[in-house]
């Protein structure tokens, strides 16, 4: 249904190919704590090497997904294959996952070195080869000369590090990332999320994310799975996410975007497009260049990003779709960008968002100028769901 | 932290913040210091056939030369010279020690319990180990003599359930177990406690976070919990192990003759043979012993905190 978006440019993209074989299954998991449903008949397809996030909002399920792949809960239904082996059952402590806790749970009673130990020391690994991947984890994340000292000696992102080192020392086949740098701030948390996506790279291990901040999930992510109320809304690459969401929940979640509630009035190709759909969202007329399959008469609605809407104060040539008149409301300026919020006549606001791209700090366009709003056929898109 | 609020209160001379702090030490002073340093001169002195029964008393300033040449330390010289303080003070230490190590035996588990029991139920846990307080102590170790004693109500149960012969009794009043159950009996909240107030605080995301490295629940009891809850367990220790050595009431209302502790003897000393100043020589000694762990006490929540 999504239009084509060109040709997918990433080598990896195991997904894509029907071969493959998936490294993570989610099958039919359902999980439910007494009456209440977390996770509803959930099947999802993790690959190797993949860095997968579960996005949503608080209470969505997909900490209880993460737990259940960990071993921290057992599914009431359904199974979790491992490799196409089915790891129902196997206590924690023999799964082949490692997990960095969202409060990173270092074990305050032990040196940095001896949580980084932790892990390995239960495997029974010689003493030279502990010491040695002491030594690399260190080295990975920087903290060599913080080896002797205790957690409660260091700042939150050298916490976050050792957490990290810590999950990583026993190579695990699938990390498992609990809200990772929800307590960094922000300037540490974009340095990490580099630093994350460079040692997933390089270590060639399966990451699964798990996280509320759209931003951080679109930056780290080879796929993201939105879920919301224990299912998954859509599973894609962050781009077809944000630019081909399929239902009003994943274009509302992921960014900023305008919805219009509209009735399809036409499907047929008014303006020689083939699959151009049209829609009359109360007054407002929209053609939309996309395959859909909406039929007349349907409720849609219809999206568009606000960097998608052009902004202009001179009356487009033809102003019978695709437009709207509106007066100037407010005035987001977010010093790369400035929001404009247009009011229409009934009182709806439509957002047009435009690229400061010349230094000037009065704007052509200011509060209570009237305006208006267009955008081309192929800028926007129709939500059936 | 505590520097700047130290540096502070040197920085603003406020009456206030004064008396707060003298208020406690002049407390210790009137109640721990006076009361010592008492009977500290008490256990120099002789004993004498006399109200008080013991010389010199104080004469007045003149005679403060006099008065101190005849103080020494031969009372203390015959703590070591009699064997039975010796005896006393090492029994003692036994009971102490090994009652303490049972109290931990029984209290860990039951504070781990309470500590992983619903959040729901915890406050009424907490409710039922303070529950004993609310009658007297003394009354309640009378309670285990009814009990405890030949034909009492541990014999009656063990006949009528059938273990025990009916023409059997079990022997354990005026013996060290009844000590031992009195002590652990009473102690044990004082054990508890401490226990599940530090074991409670504890992350339960620690014990999966160990899980999740691969190691096993029994392991991760010794490689977390416990190290983490050690604060707790040397609290609980000391908080019983201190009175426990100078337990009197319990040894003397369930032990037999031959239950030989420091408190018994003090009062011995004081009320039976009225040797007042060998009595507080007993009781200095006792002080002096229980000083140092309570010093080691210190220290180690010092280093904690």
């Amino acid at each position: 249904m999504a239009k084509s978006l060109g040709p997918v440019k990433r080598k990896f993209s195991p997904w894509t190919d029907p071969s493959a074989v998936p490294f993570i299954r989610f099958e039919n998991i359902t999980k439910r704590f007494g009456d209440f449903t977390a996770v509803d008949n959930l099947t999802l397809d993790i690959y190797e090497r993949e860095f997968f996030s579960l996005l949503g909002p608080s209470g969505c399920g997909k900490t209880t997904l993460m737990r259940m792949l960990a071993g921290f809960e057992e599914p009431t239904e359904g199974r979790i294959l491992l490799q196409g082996k089915d790891i129902s059952g196997v206590p924690p402590y023999r799964r082949p996952t490692n997990m960095m806790f969202q409060s990173y749970a270092l074990f305050p009673h032990m040196t940095v070195e001896k949580n980084i130990a932790f892990g390995l020391e239960q495997d029974n690994l010689p003493k030279g080869e502990i010491a040695a991947r002491i030594q690399e984890m260190l080295k990975l994340v920087k903290l060599e000369s913080f080896a002797r000292r205790k957690p409660n000696q260091l700042s939150g992102g050298q916490r976050q590090r050792v957490a990290l080192a810590r999950s990583l020392a026993k190579r695990p086949k699938v990390l498992l990332l609990d809200e990772p740098l929800g307590a960094l701030d922000k300037k540490l948390r974009e340095e990490t999320q580099f630093e994350l996506m460079d040692i997933q790279t390089n270590l060639g291990l399966t990451f699964l994310i798990v996280t509320h901040d759209q931003e951080e999930a679109m930056t780290v992510s080879d796929r993201i799975a939105v879920m919301d109320r224990g299912v998954i809304m859509q599973v894609a690459t962050p781009a077809e996410i944000y630019e081909a969401p399929n239902s009003r929940y994943v274009a509302d979640f992921i960014g900023d975007i305008n919805i219009l509630e509209g009735t399809v009035s036409t499907t047929e190709s008014a303006l020689g497009a083939p699959g151009a759909v049209r829609i009359d969202c109360d007054g407002v007329a929209v053609a939309v260049e996309q395959e859909c399959q909406a039929v007349k008469g349907d409720k849609v609605a219809f999206a568009i990003r606000p960097e998608k809407v052009r902004i202009s104060p001179d009356q487009p040539a033809d102003t019978s779709f695709n437009a709207v008149y509106g007066e100037v409301w407010d005035i987001g300026y977010l010093g790369d960008f400035s929001v404009f919020l247009v009011k229409m006549a009934d009182g709806r606001i439509v957002r047009a968002a435009q690229a400061n791209v010349s230094r000037l700090v009065d704007r052509p366009i200011t509060f209570g100028d009237m305006v208006w709003l267009t955008w081309p056929l192929d800028a926007g898109l129709v939500l059936t769901r | 932290m505590a520097s700047v609020s130290q540096t502070q209160a040197a920085n603003t001379p406020n009456p206030a913040r004064w008396l707060v702090v003298v208020v406690p030490y002049l407390w210790l002073l009137l109640f721990f210091a006076a009361p010592f340093l008492i009977i500290f001169k008490i256990s120099l002195s002789d004993t004498a056939i006399a109200m008080p029964p013991y010389t010199p008393v104080f004469p007045g300033f003149g005679a403060i030369r006099d008065y101190i040449s005849e103080l020494d330390f031969e009372n203390y010289l015959f703590l070591t010279e009699d064997p039975l303080y010796i005896k006393a003070y090492l029994s003692s230490l036994r009971i102490a020690v090994i009652s303490t190590f049972l109290l931990l035996l029984i209290g860990y588990p039951m504070a781990l319990a309470m500590a992983r029991a619903p959040s729901s139920l915890r406050p009424t846990l907490v409710m039922l180990v303070i529950l004993p307080f609310w009658t007297s102590f003394l009354i309640r170790v009378y309670a285990w003599i009814g009990i405890l004693k030949p034909d009492g109500l541990l014999t009656l149960l063990l006949q009528t359930t059938g273990l025990l012969d009916p023409n059997e009794q079990i022997q354990i009043f005026r013996t060290d177990i009844a000590v031992f159950i009195g002590i652990v009996y009473s102690y044990l909240p004082f054990m508890v406690l401490p226990l599940y107030s530090a074991l409670e605080k504890m992350d339960n995301t620690l014990l999966e976070a160990g899980s999740d490295l691969g190691c096993p629940p029994w392991k991760a009891f010794w490689k977390i919990t416990f190290p983490l809850s050690l604060p707790g367990v040397i609290a609980g220790s000391m908080i019983c192990f201190i009175p426990i050595t100078g337990e009197f009431v319990i040894p003397d209302l369930l032990g037999g003759a031959d239950t030989l502790m420091i408190g018994k003897t003090l009062w011995t000393e004081f009320f039976g043979n009225r040797d007042w100043p060998l009595a507080s020589a007993v009781a200095v000694v006792l002080l002096i012993m229980l000083v140092v762990p309570i010093a080691i006490f210190q220290n180690q929540q010092k280093k904690v905190v």
